[in-house]
C-alpha cells in the first residue's frame, strides 16, 4: 500500500520567488468560478483585468491613482505591525486625516500654495494621529486590546463624518451631503496634466522611503523591530516597549491620515461618506502581502491598485459585478498566507 | 412613561438577540484559543444567505438554516487557515471578513442585479406568548429568535462548564499540549468549535436580514461584529455575563432610538456613536481584570 508522510522542511530556494506566482495564479482559478457564475469569459475576464489596464497610458497611470491612497495605508499598517501593535484602525484614521483636509481646505482660501499643501499635509498627519492616540494609550497605559479598540473607532468616524455632512459642513450650493469644495490653492497639483494623478502619489513614496529608513536604519527601527519580535525580550535588553509601540501606533496613524488627505486634496476635492473604498483594510491586505518590507509594500500597493482598476473594466465591459475585485483581494490575501506556509512541507512515499 | 420604559426593554432584547448570537460563537473559537476577526464577514454572510434563500425559496426557516450552513462553512475556512496551517489570526480573521463580505456584494449583483427598489422579504412574526399581559405584554412581543438566542445563555453555561465537549474545549484553549498529552484531539476540538461559532455568526445576521429588517442593506451589520469581540472581553470570557453585556449595548442602543422618536433636537449621530463609545469606556474600566484564554492567539502545533 502507498504510504505517505507529510514532512516539514525550509522551502527550497527556488520556490521563494515562484511562491507569489503560485498564488496569483491559485487566486484565479478559484476566482473564475465567480466569472463563469456572471456568464463571462474567464479569459477574456482576467484580459481586462491585468492586461487591459497596462495597455495604454491612461489606464496605466490610472492603476497608479488607486495605488496612491494602498501605498499609504500599507506603510501606515506595517509600520505598526513591525512594533507588534496590531493597528486595525487605520480606515478610521485615513478618514481622520480626509475631515482634517477638507476643514483646512474650507480656512485656507486666502493661503497661498507654498504655505496651504505643506499645512494641509502636517494638518492630516496629525489627525491621523490624534485618531490613533485614544486606543494607542489605551493600550500602552491599560493594556487593553487595539485590535477591538481600533476597529471600533473605525465605525465611530463614520458617524462623525455622516454628522458633520448632514450638519455643519453640509454643501451650501448643492445640498448633498458632502463639504464644500476646497479651495483651489489647497488641491494637490497634478504631476500629469489631464489625469487623476496628484502630490499624493509622490508623498506615498516619501511613506515609504521614510519606513524604510527609519525601521532598517536608525536606532528607533531597530527597537521597533526588537519589541515586534518579543516584547519580554525587548523589556528585558532595556528597551521601553511602551514607549516604543506608542511611536510606531501614533506615526502609523500619522501616515493613514496622509492617504485620506490625499484623497480630499487630489481627487474628490471634498469630503463624502464613501471617501474610502475601505483602503485602510486593503491595506493590511498590502502590509501582509509585501511581507512588512517596504520594498515589497510598495509592489504590493502597485498590484492591488491594477486588481482594483482592472476590476473596474471588468464590471463596465463585461458586467461583472466589481465587487469580483474584493474577492480577488481577499482571497490573494488568504492564498498567499497559507501557500508560503506549505511551501515548508512535503509529501514524501515511506 | 410605563410605555416609554416596557418599549425600551422591548427593544432592548430585539437589539441585543444578533450580538447574543454574535457574541456566542465568538467566545466559542476563543475558549477554544483562536481570535475570530471573521466575525463581521460571517454576520454579513449569513444575512445575505438568509435573506436570498428565503426571499428565493418562500422559506424563511430554510433561509435561516441555509444561513447557518454557511456560517459553519466559513468557520471551517478559518479552521483551515488558523488551525491546521497556523496561519496569524488577526490576518486570518480579517481576510476572512473581507472575502465573505465581497462574495456577498458580488452574489447579492448577481442574484438581484442593480435595482433602484430595494427587493424585500415578509419577515418573521413577532410572537405574543403574553400579549394579553396588562403593561408587561409588550415586552414579551419578540421574534422566535430572540427567545432561542436567550435559552442559548443557560445552554452555552452547561455546554462549557458541565460538558465534555466544554472541558475539552476550555483545555485547548488554555494549554493545548496538556490537552494534547490527556488525550484531546486539540486540531479537532478547535476546529468544531470555529464551525459551531461561525453557524452561531451567522445567525446573527441572518436575524438582522429576516426579523429585523426583511431586507438586505449594505450597511447591514455595520460594525456588530466589532462589537461582539468587545463584549467577550468585557463580559470576561464567561456565558452569563455576555448576556448582560448584549443587554447593555442594546439598552443604550434601544435608548438612542427612542430618544430619536421623542423629537429631541440633537444630532442621532451622537446618538448612534455612543454604544461604540460606551463599549470602548468598558474596555478601559475592565482594564487589567480580564483574563483571555492563556493560549489566544497561539497556533498549536505537534512537533
Amino acid at each position: 500500500m502507498l504510504r505517505l508522510r507529510v514532512e516539514r522542511r525550509p522551502a527550497p530556494l527556488w520556490m521563494r520567488p515562484a511562491a507569489p506566482i503560485i498564488a496569483v495564479v491559485i487566486t484565479f482559478l478559484l476566482t473564475a468560478i465567480l466569472v463563469v457564475l456572471a456568464r463571462a469569459n474567464p479569459f477574456q475576464a482576467y484580459y481586462y483585468f491585468l492586461l487591459k489596464p497596462l495597455s495604454n497610458q491612461v489606464s496605466a497611470i490610472e492603476v497608479l491613482v488607486k495605488s496612491t491612497p494602498l501605498l499609504l495605508t500599507g506603510a501606515s499598517v506595517t509600520f505598526a505591525f513591525a512594533a507588534g501593535y496590531w493597528n486595525i484602525g487605520a480606515e478610521g484614521q485615513l478618514l481622520a486625516g480626509a475631515i482634517a483636509a477638507a476643514g483646512l481646505g474650507m480656512v485656507l482660501k486666502d493661503v497661498p500654495p507654498g504655505l496651504a499643501l505643506p499645512l494641509m499635509i502636517l494638518g492630516g498627519f496629525t489627525a491621523g494621529l490624534l485618531w490613533a492616540l485614544i486606543p494607542a494609550l489605551l493600550k500602552v497605559r491599560l493594556a487593553v486590546d487595539e485590535v477591538v479598540t481600533t476597529l471600533l473607532m473605525n465605525t465611530v468616524i463614520l458617524f462623525l463624518i455622516s454628522f458633520l455632512l448632514n450638519g455643519v459642513w453640509r454643501d451650501p450650493v448643492s445640498g448633498w451631503p458632502q463639504s464644500p469644495t476646497i479651495a483651489a490653492s489647497t488641491m494637490f497639483p497634478k504631476l500629469i496634466p489631464r489625469s487623476r494623478l496628484h502630490l499624493g502619489f509622490l508623498i506615498a513614496w516619501a511613506s515609504i522611503g521614510a519606513i524604510w529608513l527609519i525601521l532598517r536604519r536608525t536606532p528607533l527601527g531597530l527597537r521597533m523591530r526588537a519589541v515586534g519580535q518579543g516584547r519580554e525580550a525587548a523589556r528585558f535588553a532595556g528597551v521601553n516597549v511602551e514607549r516604543t509601540m506608542l511611536t510606531a501606533a501614533l506615526v502609523s496613524g500619522g501616515i493613514a491620515g496622509l492617504a485620506g488627505v490625499g484623497e480630499v486634496a487630489g481627487i474628490h476635492f471634498h469630503l463624502i461618506e464613501a471617501l474610502s473604498a475601505g483602503y485602510g483594510y486593503t491595506g493590511i491586505i498590502v502590509a501582509t502581502l509585501g511581507g512588512l518590507n517596504p520594498l515589497g509594500v510598495s509592489l504590493a500597493a502597485l498590484f492591488i491598485g491594477l486588481i482594483e482598476t482592472g476590476a473596474q473594466n471588468v464590471s463596465q465591459t463585461l458586467n461583472v459585478p466589481i465587487y469580483l475585485g474584493n474577492v480577488v483581494e481577499a482571497a490573494l490575501l488568504l492564498v498567499t498566507l497559507s501557500v508560503l506556509i506549505l511551501q515548508n512541507y512535503r509529501v514524501r512515499r515511506v | 412613561m410605563e410605555t416609554f420604559i416596557v418599549g425600551l426593554i422591548a427593544a432592548t432584547l430585539r437589539v441585543a438577540t444578533p450580538l447574543i448570537f454574535g457574541t456566542l460563537g465568538e467566545l466559542l473559537c476563543e475558549r477554544s484559543g483562536i481570535l475570530n476577526l471573521g466575525i463581521e464577514g460571517t454576520m454579513f454572510l449569513g444575512a445575505f444567505v438568509g435573506f436570498t434563500v428565503a426571499s428565493t425559496s418562500g422559506s424563511l426557516w430554510l433561509g435561516f438554516l441555509a444561513a447557518v450552513l454557511s456560517g459553519v462553512l466559513t468557520g471551517l475556512l478559518m479552521a483551515l487557515l488558523t488551525v491546521n496551517l497556523g496561519l496569524n489570526q488577526h490576518v486570518s480573521g480579517l481576510g476572512i471578513t473581507l472575502l465573505m463580505t465581497g462574495l456577498s456584494l458580488f452574489s447579492f449583483r448577481l442574484v438581484f442585479g442593480e435595482r433602484s427598489i430595494q427587493p424585500s422579504i415578509e419577515p418573521f412574526p413577532k410572537l405574543a406568548p403574553l400579549g394579553n399581559l396588562p403593561i408587561l405584554g409588550p415586552i414579551f412581543e419578540q421574534y422566535a429568535l430572540t427567545y432561542i438566542a436567550l435559552a442559548l445563555v443557560p445552554l452555552f453555561w452547561w455546554l462549557m462548564y458541565r460538558s465534555n465537549f466544554g472541558l475539552q474545549m476550555r483545555a485547548a484553549g488554555e494549554n493545548p499540549e496538556a490537552a494534547d498529552a490527556a488525550g484531546v484531539n486539540v486540531f479537532r476540538v478547535r476546529t468544531l468549535a470555529l464551525a459551531l461559532g461561525g453557524g452561531l455568526m451567522a445567525a446573527g445576521g441572518a436575524f438582522l436580514s429576516e426579523a429585523q429588517l426583511g431586507s438586505f442593506i449594505f450597511g447591514i451589520i455595520s460594525g456588530r461584529g466589532w462589537v461582539c469581540i468587545a463584549l467577550i472581553i468585557f463580559a470576561n470570557w464567561e456565558p452569563a455575563r455576555v448576556l448582560w453585556g448584549a443587554l447593555l449595548f442594546g439598552g443604550v442602543f434601544a435608548l438612542q432610538l427612542r430618544l430619536q422618536a421623542t423629537g429631541l433636537k440633537l444630532p442621532y449621530e451622537i446618538f448612534l456613536a455612543l454604544p461604540y463609545l460606551v463599549t470602548i469606556l468598558a474596555l478601559t474600566l475592565a482594564g487589567r481584570n480580564v483574563s483571555a484564554p492563556s493560549a489566544l492567539l497561539k497556533a498549536y502545533r505537534r512537533e
